[in-house]
């Protein structure tokens, strides 16, 4: 397990270097001069080259390259040119948000996915597999943020259930407020997991120690549940570290739809305003978050499955 | 779209050769799902190209008296809320998304393509440069790379080309990558290579017809998912710009008349559900029809 871990944990560290080091090539490459875009067309030309002067812009790219390397080994992600405070203390305000959206809609995406697959793969080719590969697919083309605008529709507007959008005020608000954009960022995966997860169980059922249990008499759910779904949990603990890049980044819409205010809307508002240290650094943040959480499920999966550990 | 994984099995060989046309048309007439898929494509396909003939009104001819305007014999959809044909913006909107969607997959379909074949082929510091390429791509969460990257190229349909030019390539080369890997292992490829064929021969003749029908399957897969995207980002003002119609700018508009009329926005996402829908349908009876049994 030791071995598997250290490799998987050096394999994550240069992904991180890579994700950093794109992150940084592709706002330097932007055409547009920040300082001129903050200052406006009005500004006289010393003005613009102080203030490049001031954020580090007028030196060569290498030692741009070196300048933020070094600041984020100390954890500094820079200023602001809007706000003018530090990049870290933005996203430190907003990430718990996005946190809470995140784990909401992962914990949506397993309650809804782990039964209705189960239930499709134990009725190969009947009509409630049918009925659920056929829900799979119509899910797969519904776009997240017209869903969720649908979801207020009726639960918000019509049947007044929970609050139209905002986060809400005390524990329960809040958690009453996450109910519809976790739903939403949910749905935005759970076809595909349910499309992977039924083959995968499909896979364990035509095991030999699946017609084992059988042959012992065993009752079907008691096959289900001892035998089938407890080897169908590592696809799934996979699939899930597989696909959290894809959550996040629906998170940023969802955001949007329910005006949340997590990363996701601080990064719109960032680009609207060419804030281009903010979006630099929640590229980077999110990027390095989804390479950890992959890190960690791969782990976990491991731990769950000794075969795993010695690929 | 790049970042929804799903497991592969093993992947699917023709053995060496084709397999007669007339095997696949037959099973391609008893495939429900391939015929309503194609069914319903080709009707939107018609729909974007007949556009001008078949919307009733221009899509940008606003009737400011006449706003609003709910269902009627004139405006079949009603009128938004510059007094604009709904059904009209509906039609002309088809013709936009479906051609930023499918032309924004081609250039990844096709580099995705090549770079996974020839890193599952020759092997070496090749493959190693894209796995890692592709490594870091993946890690990024899709839409938030997406909309990074239309911040530095600039709003609107050059945007997106740029961004899914970038990003969606990567899901292309990895799958194919994988069947190369295993077709290139096989014995008629080893037959090819002992008879002294040049490797492009062998690549284009014997592995490439091998590996591109599981690039073509998941083609169908990913217009939906980019179309879904494209609608997205219009919904978020980054993608096609006003007044082109776009089912996405038409969304956010309509949103603001939930309340007072929910078709407006209600009506152009029914339009991108059976439009992803037709399409996933004609990529799942594909794969059944392709797939050997």
């Amino acid at each position: 397990m030791l071995r598997y871990a250290a490799r998987r944990v050096a394999a994550a560290v240069l992904v991180v270097f890579g994700v950093t080091l794109a992150t940084f090539l592709l706002m330097h490459l932007e055409p547009g001069d920040p300082a001129r875009a903050v200052l406006g067309i009005h500004a006289t030309p010393s003005a613009v080259a102080a203030l490049r002067r001031e954020w580090g812009l007028s030196s060569s790219l290498p030692a741009q390259l070196g300048h933020f390397l070094s600041q984020l080994v100390r954890g500094d992600l820079g200023q602001s040119y809007i706000y003018g405070v530090s990049v870290s203390s933005l996203i430190g305000a907003r990430i718990g948000e996005t946190a809470a959206l995140v784990a909401v809609a992962t914990a949506f995406a397993v309650i809804i996915t782990v039964p209705l697959s189960a239930l499709a793969a134990s009725r190969q080719n009947g009509w409630a597999d049918h009925v659920v590969r056929a829900v799979s697919v119509v899910g797969l083309a519904l776009p997240a943020f017209w869903f969720g605008i649908v979801l207020i529709e009726v639960f918000a507007v019509h049947l007044h259930l929970v609050p139209v959008g905002g986060a809400g005020s005390g524990l329960g608000g809040h958690l009453e407020a996450l109910v519809l954009p976790g739903l939403t960022a949910s749905f935005a995966m759970a076809p595909i997991l349910v499309r992977s997860l039924r083959v995968g169980m499909l896979e364990v059922m035509d095991a030999d120690f699946i017609a084992v249990a059988r042959a012992k008499g065993l009752g079907d759910t008691r096959v289900l549940f001892a035998h089938v779904a407890r080897n169908a949990l590592v696809p799934t603990v996979t699939l899930l570290g597989l696909n959290i890049a894809y959550l996040i980044g629906s998170t940023v819409i969802v955001e949007q739809v329910f005006n949340l205010n997590g990363l996701g809307s601080l990064l719109l508002s960032s680009i609207l305003n060419r804030d281009f240290p903010v979006v630099q650094a929640i590229t980077l943040v999110l990027g390095t978050a989804v390479v950890f959480l992959n890190l960690a499920t791969d782990l976990f999966a491991a731990r769950l499955d000794p075969r795993i550990r010695l690929r | 779209m790049t970042t929804l994984v799903e497991p592969q099995g093993p992947p699917p060989l023709a053995e060496g050769g084709r397999r007669p046309r007339h095997i696949l048309l037959q099973r391609a007439r008893r495939s429900p799902t391939l015929i309503i898929g194609a069914a319903i494509s080709l009707t939107l396909v018609l729909v974007a190209l007949l556009a001008p003939l078949i919307s009733p009104y221009s899509p940008d001819h606003q009737d400011l008296y006449n706003i609003l305007s709910g269902f009627s014999s004139k405006h079949l959809f009603g009128t938004d809320e510059l007094g604009r044909d709904e059904l009209s913006r509906l039609i002309w909107a088809t013709r936009t998304d479906l051609r930023v969607g499918f032309l924004a997959v081609i250039f990844p379909f096709c580099f995705g393509s090549v770079v996974g074949t020839l890193a599952g082929y020759r092997g070496g510091w090749l493959d190693t440069v894209v796995m890692r390429a592709v490594d870091v791509l993946i890690a990024f969460p899709f839409y938030v790379l997406v909309i990074a990257l239309i911040f530095v190229v600039g709003t609107g349909t050059t945007g997106i080309y740029v961004a899914f030019a970038v990003v969606d390539w990567v899901v292309y080369a990895r799958a194919v990558r994988s069947t190369t890997l295993v077709v290139r292992e096989s014995d008629y490829v080893a037959a090819a290579r002992t008879g002294g064929l040049p490797d492009s021969r062998i690549l284009l003749r014997h592995v490439l017809p091998n590996t591109i029908t599981q690039a073509v399957v998941y083609l169908t897969n990913d217009v939906v998912l980019v179309i879904v995207a494209v609608v997205t980002l219009g919904y978020l003002g980054l993608g096609v710009q006003p007044p082109t119609p776009d089912w996405g700018t038409m969304i956010s508009d309509g949103q603001e008349f939930l309340t007072t009329y929910w078709a407006l926005s209600t009506l152009p996402g029914i339009a991108v559900l059976v439009t992803g829908l037709g399409l996933s349908l004609l990529g799942d009876g594909l794969a059944d029809v392709l797939r050997p049994q």
